[in-house]
């Protein structure tokens, strides 16, 4: 993206109707792709506990959504320092329908939106079933201002990490290393729900996690195709390689789990097709098809083998987000500077393969640098949470689940025994017995 | 021999199976039920349309046991199904006329195992 944005802002600034095009698609699948998260982390939680984890996804699309209108674009594109935007675009000043590369501006904002909101709702997958919905929606809030738009500027937005040239086509570092990273600490903060490591806790709708891997991999051809931010050559590699790299990752870990358990299971799958998207993610419009089908055949290996170690501890990392986006966005991050090749992006890089082993080097520190900072950050803004409210419900709420204390409503009702109450009688009647229920929340 | 029945909290399930299975009490079936025990009802929004939750959902557990395993049964679900608010549950315990192992057609006291608790 980086390289393709430099070359653009070169050119005479006119707005191109085949990119527009492209952009405005690829700015809709992008938005799918929260929609589809929170299918893939609904069915991975147990049925109580199913609206909740799906609203943290949705949620993301107003807050984080808006925020980024609001003064977060700005942040994160405005030209700033080398280290943060600054306010010339807030409140979307300045950003009108004049071109922006070869699309309008209020494209290119709406565009980057669709980033921020899913990188906040990935996080969610770590603290699901137990953490507090208005404080999740707080952290989202301040992580956005605080972690991804600083990130995205050092990568994306001509910060200091753009200049020494770390390959990140469409967000492996800015999106789910930063994700992933946070996501681990979150769960640190959080710690476990009080079933967990004492009771088997199943996936309550395995369907529902292949529909959602399937619709994020429907709207990650938006994600990686159109971070070329313009249709074309580039757009349609990027395209290829998203399309080919999952299909490795899905049989290497379908194979690696009929090896190591008998079975090819359907949740294995789902992952590895995640895995795979997100490993491909950096890369998408660097390398050769045929390198995106090795990046994503070795991509499934850290992440497969992080889960099944992850489950052995005592980190409740509930969904894997770690495993899934932080491990396989540092393992896509680095597999860049191996496989990039100037053959492919002549805007881009020669990697390790190509006899550049000074760019892997460069992966390396961009990975160092977003680990280090969405550590420390997600720590401060969470200890600075929780001194002010309780970040996560008792035990008692848990039991109950979060669906029925969190927003007074069942994934599954069955209707059994409902009373409905009258208009007329709603006021004094459901203020008192709604009194337990809150009160324990 | 007895038949007991216990209702119980679903959140308070697998603490109850823990005790049961601790006490060595073996053989159980669960059902999923509704049921009303005097708890304030829960209050849920769908559309503009308020409802009153009044049955919630229950887990019924049928357990058949020899004489020596009532008390140690009743006691181990009493001390794991409790929260101490209004809809924890109640056990039955009921006179049994006859029981029947269908794999091997033994009857009554040989049919619920095993008859001696643990530490008695």
């Amino acid at each position: 993206m980086l390289a393709t944005l430099l070359a653009v802002q070169d050119a005479a600034p006119t707005v191109s109707g085949a990119d527009t095009a492209w952009m405005l698609i690829s700015t809709a699948l992008v938005l799918l792709m929260t929609p589809a998260l929170a299918f893939f982390y609904g069915g991975l939680v147990r049925s109580k506990n199913a609206l909740n984890t799906m609203m943290m996804s949705f949620v993301a699309l107003g807050a984080v959504g808006l925020l980024w209108a609001l003064v977060a674009y700005s942040l994160a594109f405005d030209a700033g320092t080398a280290w943060i935007g600054g306010f010339t675009n807030a409140l979307l000043a300045g950003v009108g329908v004049e071109a922006k590369g070869t699309i309008p501006h209020v494209l290119f904002m709406a565009y980057q939106g669709t980033f921020a909101i899913i990188t906040a709702a990935l996080i969610s997958g770590a603290v699901v079933e137990r953490m507090r919905f208005g404080p999740y929606v707080a952290f989202i809030v301040l992580w956005t201002l605080l972690v991804y738009a600083p990130v995205a500027h050092w990568v994306w937005g001509g910060g200091w990490l753009m200049t020494k040239g770390v390959l990140d086509f469409a967000g492996g570092t800015v999106v789910h290393i930063n994700a992933g990273v946070s996501a681990l600490v979150a769960a640190m903060v959080l710690g476990g729900r009080k079933d967990f490591g004492r009771q088997a806790i199943l996936p309550h709708n395995v369907p529902f996690v292949l529909l959602g891997a399937g619709l994020l991999w429907f709207g990650w051809f938006g994600f990686n195709g159109g971070s070329a931010l313009a249709s074309g050559e580039l757009a349609s590699l990027a395209f290829t390689n998203t399309f080919l790299a999952p299909m490795a990752t899905l049989m290497v870990w379908v194979l690696l789990d009929y090896f190591r358990n008998g079975h090819a299971t359907a949740v294995g799958g789902a992952t590895g097709i995640v895995v795979g998207l997100v490993a491909v993610t950096p890369a998408a419009g660097f390398i050769s098809p045929a390198s995106a089908i090795a990046l994503g055949a070795l991509a499934a290996f850290p992440s497969y083998f992080a889960i099944a170690l992850r489950a052995r501890t005592r980190l409740d990392d509930s969904l894997d987000v770690f495993a899934g986006h932080g491990v396989g966005g540092i393992t896509g991050a680095l597999l860049t500077g191996v496989f990039a090749s100037k053959a492919f992006n002549p805007a881009g890089n020669d990697g390790l393969l190509a006899g550049n082993a000074a760019q892997l080097v460069t992966q390396a520190l961009g990975v160092g640098v977003s680990v280090v900072y969405a550590g420390v950050m997600t720590l401060v803004i969470l200890k600075g949470l929780a001194a002010v409210v309780q970040l996560r419900s008792d035990a008692r709420t848990e039991g109950l689940g979060m669906d029925v204390t969190q927003h007074g409503e069942e994934a599954y009702s069955t209707g059994e025994g409902s009373i409905l109450v009258l208009p007329a009688e709603a006021a004094p009647a459901a203020a008192p017995s709604a009194v337990p229920a809150t009160a324990a929340r | 021999m007895k038949l007991i029945i216990a209702t119980v909290r679903p959140d308070k399930l697998n603490d109850v199976l823990e005790a049961l299975y601790r006490a060595e009490v073996r053989g159980l079936t669960a059902s999923r039920v509704m049921g009303h025990g005097g708890e304030v009802e829960r209050v849920e929004n769908y559309r503009g349309t308020t409802v009153k939750m009044g049955l919630q959902e229950k887990v019924r557990l049928e357990i058949g046991v020899s004489e020596p395993f009532v008390d140690v049964t009743v006691k181990a679900i009493l001390g794991a199904a409790r929260t101490g608010e209004v809809g924890d549950g109640k056990i039955f315990v009921l006179d049994v006329e006859q029981v029947h192992r269908i794999r091997t057609g033994e009857r009554d006291e040989a049919a619920v195992t095993p008859t001696i608790p643990a530490g008695v």
